[in-house]
């Protein structure tokens, strides 16, 4: 009868790796990083002169939030829950309304043509307004514009805006930009 | 019920075998190593994020610079005071020092990827807003304007 091989002891090898994944767990973050995304407008040069850019008064809402983080949308005070159906009208002007933005024919590679709204939302701060009231502000911007695409993505598509494919969701996106400028800051301590 | 019965045989308890522990704990170690990130910095700064709703998940974050803003946590605060502070990297920075982070992390980046660079914004919840208005326009001044606010997605 042939010598059996002593078998390895493998008891250890479970200490082992405990060891390398408490290690692991230590040293490392698990936490997802996320957040809302912004393009900062590029800095206007010194040399050129400088030209007012003037939008038209009827495409622009002036979205404020002063020191006390009390909000102002198209200069009349407002509550932050109200604010988004404030802007989502804004945006899309159902009846026509001459003092809502104007809608213009755009053509839209691979769908056609679409009246764009050429609304601006321009959101302005005090240096004393608090970070979180800010970003709640924004928060309820970003939640008019998605909910104004997944609107156009289930009008055209019968689909939500997430489910659509990348050329749809660029679609969407052509067809209802997200317009949003955080202006120049400037001094608005003496309002 | 035979195995009752023999009673005259000497039968042990076959000992319980534990070489699959190990493989479950490895299992378990490359679970996290693929899920997780190493640390990179210690946070010198109480960060609280704000809550939204609309968040959207980062998608490159080997390409995102981190400026975190708030005030000390408490073992600083007795040297550097309760006031909002930026951190960039692993100290204490004003605001003219931005640009040379930016410029730093933008070097170590490759060409190709400098244009997709983030800046994540990390700031506290309760922190005004003048301070990070002075972030934003000292990153427009190093056109870095590919931003993010750092938000974390409430709890449902």
């Amino acid at each position: 009868m042939s010598k059996k091989t002593p078998e390895l002891n493998s008891a250890s090898s479970a200490d082992i790796a405990f060891l390398l994944l408490s290690y692991f767990l230590m040293t490392t973050t698990m936490n997802q990083d996320s957040g809302l995304q912004r393009r900062l407008p590029p800095i206007p040069d010194e040399n050129q002169a400088v030209e007012d850019q003037k939008v038209n008064r009827r495409n622009i809402i002036i979205v404020r939030i002063n020191s006390a983080d009390r909000l102002f949308a198209g200069n009349e005070p407002m509550d932050v829950s109200f604010l988004k159906d404030k802007v989502k009208e804004f945006l899309v002007n159902p009846n026509n309304d001459p003092n809502l933005p104007e809608r213009t024919p755009k053509e839209i590679e691979g769908f056609g043509t679409y009246n764009v709204s050429k609304g601006v939302i321009s959101l302005q701060n005090d240096r004393g307004t608090s970070y979180k009231a800010y970003i709640e502000v924004q928060n309820e911007l970003v939640k008019a514009v998605n909910e104004l695409r997944d609107e156009f993505a289930k009008a055209h598509f019968g689909k939500a805006y997430l489910s659509l494919n990348e050329d749809q969701q660029r679609i969407a996106r052509e067809a209802i930009p997200q317009n949003i400028s955080e202006a120049e800051p400037k001094d608005v301590s003496k309002k | 019920m035979a195995k009752f019965g023999n009673s005259g045989s000497k039968k042990e308890v076959p000992g319980l075998t534990t070489a699959s522990m190990s493989d479950i704990v490895f299992m378990l170690l490359f679970f996290f190593m693929v899920t997780t990130s190493m640390r990179e910095t210690e946070n010198k700064v109480m960060v609280n994020l704000p809550e939204a709703s609309e968040v959207a998940k980062l998608e490159r974050k080997d390409l995102t610079s981190y400026i975190n803003i708030g005030s000390p946590i408490a073992s600083l605060q007795k040297m550097y005071g309760t006031d909002a502070r930026i951190q960039l990297n692993d100290s204490f920075k004003t605001v003219d020092e931005i640009r040379d982070f930016i410029a730093a992390e933008r070097d170590a980046m490759s060409e190709v990827d400098r244009q997709y660079m983030t800046v994540s914004i990390r700031a506290d919840a309760d922190v005004r807003m003048g301070i990070i208005t002075d972030v934003k326009q000292e990153l427009r001044r190093c056109s870095a304007l590919k931003i993010m606010y750092a938000a974390r997605k409430p709890a449902q």
